[in-house]
């Protein structure tokens, strides 16, 4: 079975935890020890200036000692801003170059806007960064930004935080059998099934971040995504049975005690 | 001396450098990043970097985020 190597990392956990959306740190850090996960994204923002120098900040709760921190992009819908975003993330983390870089398009459904986001793997690559990049599921484009350079490509299963799983298991599926790099499933994961199936699909790992904090009881619903990705990739590799038209009985026909 | 500070006009006594505005503003944190006009100052030049008047002037942090 492929270990998960992230721009020279060894990764056990193949689920990655967005942190947003959480009620508060301490749910935040909760969660992400519940899924076991080994890499966290965060947002690159304005400090609040006026706040209690007493106050904890994220980066306090989840140690970049302790975590991979994936800086990404959100909120960038030009290739220009998403390439400054990056820089600023580098300086902030004393020099780490790994992104998650995600252009987006102004639409209601949030996708990704391709021409910015290829433009953008073009430079953050030339400037010798490790790019995570967020894609739609074309396998075209993912193989394209394969070819520019990123380190890991992530198809969206479906629309950012809309909780509609994997809407195209076909081009999933075509994207991972042409990848020389981890495919990721990225944005669309509503429970724990999506993410079983992300990984049954042979994908190399999960991003989540709304399926969890947005749960009833995000702690639980993170520690049964650790589980469904673990049990996806294990299946995968397990192998399926074949899809049949008919029936096939588990149980010998022969030796009925009713039968003749 | 006026400068936009995080998009905020604010108003400072004297010259001074990135090191002491971060000093005054209470910034304590390991993880930031500092941009004057948009050009990202490294940490190693906090401390001689001198503020000039209509600078604008970002301190950035990580937040959570998907």
């Amino acid at each position: 079975m492929k270990k998960l190597i992230i721009d020279n990392k060894e990764y056990k956990s193949r689920l990655i935890l967005g942190t947003g959306k959480y009620k508060d740190f301490k749910e935040t850090k909760a969660a992400v020890k519940s899924s076991a996960c080994e890499m966290v994204t965060v947002a690159i923002r304005r400090m609040n200036i006026g706040q209690d120098k007493n106050s904890q900040n994220l980066l306090d709760v989840i140690s970049p000692d302790e975590y991979t921190i994936l800086p990404n992009t959100a909120g960038c819908y030009s290739a220009k801003d998403a390439v400054r975003t990056c820089e600023i993330a580098c300086e902030l983390l004393e020099g780490k170059k790994l992104v998650k870089l995600e252009v987006l398009s102004k639409s209601k459904n949030l996708f990704p806007n391709i021409i910015e986001t290829l433009k953008a793997a073009e430079m953050l690559v030339s400037k010798d960064f490790k790019v995570m990049v967020y894609t739609t599921d074309d396998p075209l484009i993912a193989k394209e930004l394969e070819n520019i350079g990123c380190v890991c490509v992530m198809p969206l299963g479906s629309a950012i935080g809309s909780g509609r799983g994997i809407i195209n298991k076909f081009n999933i599926s075509e994207i991972v059998e042409n990848a020389n790099v981890p495919i990721i499933v990225d944005a669309g994961v509503g429970t724990a099934s999506d993410a079983c199936i992300a990984m049954e699909l042979g994908c190399d790992g999960v991003l989540m971040n709304t399926a969890i904090a947005c749960a009833r009881n995000p702690i639980l619903m993170a520690s049964s995504m650790k589980d469904a990705v673990v049990s996806g990739y294990n299946a995968f590799h397990a192998g399926r049975i074949e899809l049949k038209d008919k029936a096939s009985p588990s149980s010998p026909i022969s030796g009925l005690v009713t039968g003749d | 001396m006026k400068i936009l500070l995080n998009n905020e006009t604010t108003l400072l006594n004297d010259e001074l450098t990135i090191s002491i505005l971060l000093d005054q503003i209470n910034i304590r944190q390991k993880y930031f990043a500092v941009e004057v006009n948009e050009q990202i100052i490294p940490k190693s030049k906090h401390k001689s970097f001198l503020i000039k008047e209509g600078d604008r002037i970002e301190i950035i942090t990580a937040i959570g985020g998907g």
